[in-house]
């Protein structure tokens, strides 16, 4: 590990230049070739990037807009900024026009940097209701030739500005970078909040460093790690691994397109790699379809030796004996299956593989695991910096998200909602205190808003978040995170949403995954025109219902869920999106949006009708509504008597 | 030459198969940088009108003036080389080939080393290959295909195997770019996005383009200006909006007696 002991975020940067120069920084693909940017490289662009936004103005305190992938060009702006005192604000690349206009006026932006013509075109739109932002500066001038309005710029031009007043005041960076405490605010994060308008969270350089070297300090992150980020940079976990990679001296590698991630992935084969449940899911799916197009001895192979790994894998990787004979075949299937299919997935050299963000399904944590990929899970919120739990090596299980972290204190408070306190704990929200002191108790924990149980070995267990868990009618308890992410599982279901609170039994929505269903559809020779079609399909309701047998088994299996077995539900004509403020774009379902909007499709699921029809708008990128008609089937389902499985 | 003197001229242009009369003295003159589109009802000769451009059809009479000079008779591969590149209306790539190798292959003109060389990777064939390759790594740049780089492009969705048709034609790097219906077949999404793509190149390299759409939108959206051919004889010719006007254009979509 790198001794890096710099207080503030971009000292830590300089400091790397000085001590590990010569090693990689930040890794990006141009023209199909990986290029690198070195610490020394890295603090030399962002020198020029800072000083050229000083002599546009930019001063201490001001608010810089980040919007864009994930680029190296694009991380440099924080440094930059921070390193002038100015604070840096991230925001959500998908976003729509509206969405930039709140967070721009809350934080009186006055500078953005962009990546793009296409999000510059966004900020122009809404540029006359944001008195305050003044400068907009696009990295890729694709496309941007004829834009003359005088207050947009090229980075490029700004760097090489920035490089003439760095001559001419040669002290003054040098002075802006000193002049940086640690307390100082480095970063206000907006958490899109399943609920009401978004609050930004102030972290400061003392908040991101300690969760960051705890981190590092658990893991033993150092130079010669490399990671691959792809994760939206507006999300508190990007950052946190950002700072990580800072404060370890490891590189840090931007996919090509948010479409060539696993390609990217492969060619980088990162030594520690996060990824949204989302991500890991969709890898299995991919395998398990890929699988089912190979002959018959690749699948036989295959369901061998998953079945081996899945009878010895964890226990091996949790370093547990099993066994001579076992030993044996998990090292022959290491051969001809796991490690090959390492290799493919670019994942070989992955000595910690994280996920975070939302629960992952059983099978797809174990399957991971047994064939030899640490998978293991991190909890925590934007306001404690990212880092509350994290798995140790050894003693990782889907079922909890770990024990907490060093420095890291957890306690359940009555009724029970996860209470964190630790050096991560926020600064506050900007503009907000009475949001503020609702979110802190009096001793100064911080309130999580989710409801969780620690277990007896001292891991925290995730149940739901504590304003959704609810009662039936009979008074049995309603998890619905819980029994939705059972069913997201099952690779044919993108999304559901379960509902029962206050009810005499549970019914769900469900999304079908348009790829694994779309598969499934052509191998039974079953044409359809779209997503609405298919959904609505014969076929498709019988595959989805099977599913969602399995899963009231499942739950039938637990005494205190079993009344929660799902009786019936409906396919959605369109898939929830955040575009249409259904999902968080964090993809976190909001319930009272989706109660508003597909009110009538819930009281048909506690009728007896058979079907139903709808006519729902749908937003477009760009901010245009189209309308879908539909007829809607619902349909029932078995359910299982406690006891008789 | 002067900015405002046409690239390519086509005076009294007439084609006949047999007793057909695709083309019937057909004169245009094509502008530098400009957006160019040519329209008109089914069987308008609009493609024969594409394959005169670049050297598939010879003309039965009339005269073809190529930057101020008078074209000879001569073969597709012969105006390719002069700097014309085209698409096809039903994409014709190479389909067991993936995205990079078909955009190579319109680099072929511009490659100096022998097929034996080539083919043994050797020396110059080698520095060759890695200075066109950069050539098309800046297309697949330029079009955002880089998912799909290594894919096979008989696997691709329509849309992008125009995407590629159009990357090959680039990649070639023509003074004119003859597209014939780029947006057939595409969903709205994939209309807009190349819509965009048929701008930025007009716009970032200054290519000279002509394209044959059926999609009123789209032509009225992105062409500077628009030839209208009907039964082979051009019956209006000026801006996008002139040519909304014209009493003619509007029978002839619209059908009158004849």
């Amino acid at each position: 590990m790198s001794n890096n002991q710099a207080d503030t975020v971009p000292r830590c940067l300089f400091d790397n230049a000085e001590k590990i120069g010569g090693a990689p920084a930040f890794g990006e693909k141009y023209l199909g070739i990986w290029q690198t940017y070195s610490w020394h490289d890295t603090a030399a662009e962002v020198r020029a990037l800072a000083c050229g936004l000083a002599a546009l103005g930019l001063e201490r305190g001001d608010m810089v807009a980040i919007i864009g992938d994930n680029r190296p060009h694009l991380y440099w702006v924080f440094f930059a900024s921070q390193s002038l005192g100015a604070v840096p604000v991230p925001m959500y690349q998908n976003g729509v026009a509206a969405e930039f206009e709140y967070v721009l006026n809350h934080a009186a932006v006055r500078f953005a940097v962009v990546e793009d013509q296409e999000q510059t075109d966004k900020l122009l739109e809404i540029k006359d209701q944001c008195p305050s932002l003044e400068r907009i500066i696009y990295h890729n001038p694709r496309g941007m030739r004829s834009y003359e309005q005088s207050f947009v710029h090229s980075y490029a031009d700004i760097q090489a500005k920035g490089r003439e007043y760095d001559v001419q005041h040669p002290d003054y960076f040098e002075h802006e970078l000193a002049v940086g405490k640690a307390d100082d605010v480095v970063g206000i994060f907006y958490t899109s909040g399943t609920t009401g308008t978004p609050k930004g969270v102030q972290l400061t350089s003392k908040n991101l460093l300690s969760s960051a070297r705890d981190f590092n300090g658990q893991e033993g992150l150092n130079e010669r790690d490399r990671q691959v980020n792809y994760a939206p940079m507006a999300w508190i976990g990007d950052h946190l691994f950002m700072c990580s990679s800072l404060s370890a001296g490891s590189c840090t590698n931007c996919p090509e397109s948010p479409e060539t991630l696993l390609v990217d992935v492969k060619e980088i084969g990162p030594t520690m790699f996060f990824a949204a449940p989302a991500i890991w899911e969709g890898l299995l799916t991919t395998i398990t379809i890929r699988m089912e197009d190979a002959s018959r001895l690749k699948r036989w192979l295959f369901q061998y030796f998953l079945a081996v790994a899945r009878r010895v894998g964890v226990d091996l990787l949790d370093r547990r004996s099993v066994g001579l004979a076992n030993r044996l075949r998990y090292w022959l299937g290491e051969l001809v299956i796991y490690g090959p299919l390492k290799n493919n997935l670019g994942l070989t050299h992955t000595r910690l593989a994280v996920t975070g963000g939302a629960p992952l399904g059983e099978d797809t944590f174990t399957f991971y695991r047994s064939i030899g990929i640490n998978l293991k899970q991190l909890y925590a919120q934007t306001e404690c910096s990212a880092y509350a739990t994290l798995h140790r090596n050894g003693d990782a299980r889907q079922d909890t998200v770990g024990p907490p972290c060093a420095n890291c204190e957890i306690k359940i408070a009555e009724g029970g909602e996860i209470l964190v306190k630790s050096p991560g704990n926020f600064a506050g929200y900007f503009k907000n205190p009475e949001a503020t002191r609702e979110a802190m108790t009096d001793d100064g924990w911080l309130r999580t808003g989710d409801a969780g149980i620690m277990t007896d070995d001292g891991h925290l267990k995730l149940v739901d978040r504590v304003k959704d868990v609810g009662a039936l009618n009979d008074g049995t308890l309603f998890a619905p995170q819980y029994i939705e992410n059972k069913l997201k599982f099952f690779p044919n279901i993108r999304e559901a949403v379960a509902h029962g609170n206050e009810r005499d039994h549970v019914t769900v929505f469900i999304n079908i995954d348009l790829e694994a269903v779309g598969n499934f559809a052509e191998r039974i020779g079953l044409g359809y025109s779209g997503y609405t079609d298919l959904s609505q399909r014969e076929e498709v309701y019988d595959l989805i219902r099977q599913n969602i047998e399995e899963v009231n088994q499942d739950l039938s299996r637990d005494s205190s869920l079993s009344s929660s077995q799902i009786q019936r539900f409906l396919i959605l004509h369109k898939e929830l999106d955040a575009d249409d403020g259904e999902l968080t774009r964090t993809r976190k379902i909001r319930r009272s949006t989706i109660a508003d909007r597909y009110g009538e499709l819930i009281e048909a699921l506690y009728s007896d009708k058979q079907d139903i029809a709808v006519e729902a708008s749908v937003t477009l990128e760009d901010g245009r509504r189209n309308t879908i008609n539909a007829n809607l089937r619902i349909q029932n389902v078995a359910t299982v008597a406690v006891g008789e499985s | 030459m002067n900015v405002s003197d046409p690239i390519l001229e086509l005076e009294n242009i007439s084609l006949s198969f047999g007793a057909v009369h695709a083309l019937a003295d057909v004169s245009f003159s094509i502008y530098p940088g400009e957006v160019l589109a040519i329209i008109g009802p089914n069987g308008a000769g609009k493609t024969t009108m594409l394959n005169v451009i670049n050297g598939v059809y010879h003309p039965s009479e009339g005269k073809i003036n190529y930057k101020g000079q008078a074209r000879a008779r001569m073969r597709p591969h012969q105006t390719a080389v002069q700097g014309i590149a085209r698409t096809f209306q039903n994409v014709a790539l190479f389909k067991g080939m993936n995205t990079v190798d078909n955009i190579m292959t319109g680099r072929n003109l511009k490659m100096n080393t022998n097929i034996l060389l080539q083919a043994l990777y050797w020396g110059p064939a080698q520095r060759e290959e890695a200075v066109h390759r950069e050539a098309v790594e800046k297309v697949i740049d330029f079009l955002e295909i880089e998912a799909v780089r290594k894919t096979v492009v008989g696997r691709l969705p329509f849309g992008l195997q125009k995407r590629v048709e159009l990357g090959r034609a680039l990649a070639a790097e023509p003074e004119i770019l003859l597209l014939d219906e780029p947006m057939a077949g595409m969903n709205l999404e994939e209309k807009e996005d190349m819509c965009r793509f048929v701008l930025d190149v007009n716009e970032e390299f200054g290519t000279t383009i002509v394209l044959i759409e059926h999609d009123m939108s789209v032509v009225m959206d992105i062409s500077d200006r628009v030839v209208v051919l009907d039964y082979g004889r051009k019956i209006s010719e000026g801006t996008p909006d002139e040519v909304r006007g014209d009493q003619r254009v509007i029978d002839a979509y619209l059908g009158v007696a004849h």
